[in-house]
């Protein structure tokens, strides 16, 4: 059943970000934007938990789980360091993310020149 | 001389005595063609960056349309170019090259008959005796500069446009055997407050009408005076568009050909990819001096208006939600 639940709700969350793209006219980054922010809302909110439950990759996979993931750590370190947490752990669970990209991208470059 | 309130009437009918296109691989697979001079295989132009690319297609048109005019760069007095990147540098790097004196234009994808028409007007008064007009774009180049990186892949919307990879150049002297040209209308800006860098055709379509309606008021003339009248690059969105201008300011387009360059320069069916149509300096620079002008030389075509049009946005301007204004240059081309 997650499976099912899975392709609706991370089919839903495309359907948003194509609807911020054709309707609203929002450029590309701006839409990516506005779906990160608006999962660090929801992890605010203790939304986004339950949805992962709910959903697994479905929640996890789409560019809100970014927004999410970087509101979860913060909040976990405020709880353990106290405020300086809030800085130290913004990155904590998403450094994977992140240092994956600077090193594939680092990777690639070795290979092939990018043109634009 | 100036006739009507923007068009030169010239006296001396200036002759494109040589002219020249070159284009990338996905032009040559398009329904023109057999009337380009050289068609390029790959889309790098044997060049290491599309910057290069696009000069390099700019350079190549240029010396092989004074071999068809049989002359040679020292015969030249002037080059008037442009092209769509920042500073113009493809049409100044490649002006590197010739060394003939230089006047750099930028008209976005007007500049083929902004070009064409400042040339004929310095040929006519007697300011030159050979003036090398041309223009060119390359996909790529225009791409990142005026929408995403193409690595990024970013979702078009059914508007959007494909840039011609590609550069057509013409040299025009008082006296010779070609097509000649015998009027030139210059645009007024028009700005009905598209900001969508997605739908230029739009955008652009004001800017052509008023410019046709302008020709025919200036001139006295009716679309049934020219057997073919072609706009720049407003693809089918800006094609539509501009087709109801004209009737609704009440000029009769089924007495002539009426068609865009945009639309001619692809197989809009079996190139799926060209979305709305061809857009870009090459786009009306390559259908002119490539179909156009053969054309006329074998007689099938007697008088052309060609109607370039262009979008005069900067990345900056659309960045900032500025609105796209927009002009369109006619040119008449006659044949002997």
């Amino acid at each position: 059943m997650i499976f099912f639940w899975a392709f609706v709700i991370g089919g839903l969350f495309c359907v948003v970000g194509q609807l911020m793209f054709d309707v609203l006219k929002l450029t590309p980054a701006h839409t990516m934007s506005t779906l990160v922010v608006t999962g660090a809302i929801m992890d605010a909110f203790g939304l986004y938990d339950p949805l992962v439950k709910f959903a697994g990759a479905g929640a996890t996979i789409p560019i809100t789980s970014f927004g999410n993931s970087l509101v979860h750590g913060a909040l976990t370190e405020l709880q353990r360091d106290g405020w300086i947490g809030v800085i130290t752990g913004i990155f904590d669970l998403t450094s994977a993310g992140i240092s994956a990209a600077i090193i594939f991208s680092f990777l690639a470059a070795l290979v092939v020149r990018p043109k634009g | 001389m100036l006739i009507g309130k923007q068009t030169w009437e010239f006296r001396n009918k200036p002759v494109i005595i040589g002219a020249a296109t070159v284009v990338g691989p996905e032009e040559g697979e398009g329904p023109l063609a057999s009337d380009f001079d050289f068609t390029y295989d790959n889309l790098e132009i044997d060049e290491k960056t599309w910057e290069k690319a696009e000069r390099k297609l700019l350079e190549h048109a240029a010396s092989l349309s004074l071999v068809h005019a049989n002359i040679s760069k020292d015969q030249l007095s002037f080059f008037i170019g442009g092209d769509l990147m920042n500073q113009i540098i493809s049409a100044s790097f490649a002006a590197r090259h010739l060394m003939v004196p230089y006047i750099g234009i930028f008209g976005a994808c007007s500049t083929s008959m902004e070009s064409l028409a400042l040339a004929s007007f310095i040929v006519d008064s007697g300011g030159a005796n050979y003036v090398l007009a041309g223009t060119a774009s390359h996909n790529c180049t225009v791409e990142k500069q005026f929408r995403y990186p193409t690595e990024y892949g970013s979702q078009k919307p059914p508007t959007a446009q494909y840039t011609v990879t590609g550069a057509g150049c013409g040299v025009v002297t008082s006296t010779g055997s070609g097509p000649r040209v015998t009027h030139a209308t210059i645009g007024k800006i028009q700005d009905l407050g598209v900001t969508d860098p997605f739908n230029m055709g739009a955008a652009m379509a004001p800017a052509a009408a008023d410019t046709i309606v302008t020709h025919f008021k200036d001139t006295g003339r009716s679309p049934a005076d020219y057997d073919l009248i072609v706009t720049g690059d407003l693809a089918t969105v800006g094609y539509e568009i501009v087709s109801d201008l004209l009737k609704r300011d009440g000029v009769d387009m089924s007495l002539t050909n009426f068609n865009d360059c945009g639309l001619m320069v692809y197989d809009l069916e079996n190139q799926p990819f060209v979305i709305a149509g061809g857009s870009g300096c090459g786009c009306s620079a390559v259908v002119t001096y490539g179909h156009i002008l053969k054309k006329l030389k074998n007689k099938e075509l007697h008088r052309v208006l060609i109607v370039a049009t262009g979008a005069l946005l900067s990345p900056l301007s659309y960045q900032q939600g500025e609105s796209i204004p927009c002009i369109a240059h006619g040119v008449v081309l006659e044949s002997e």
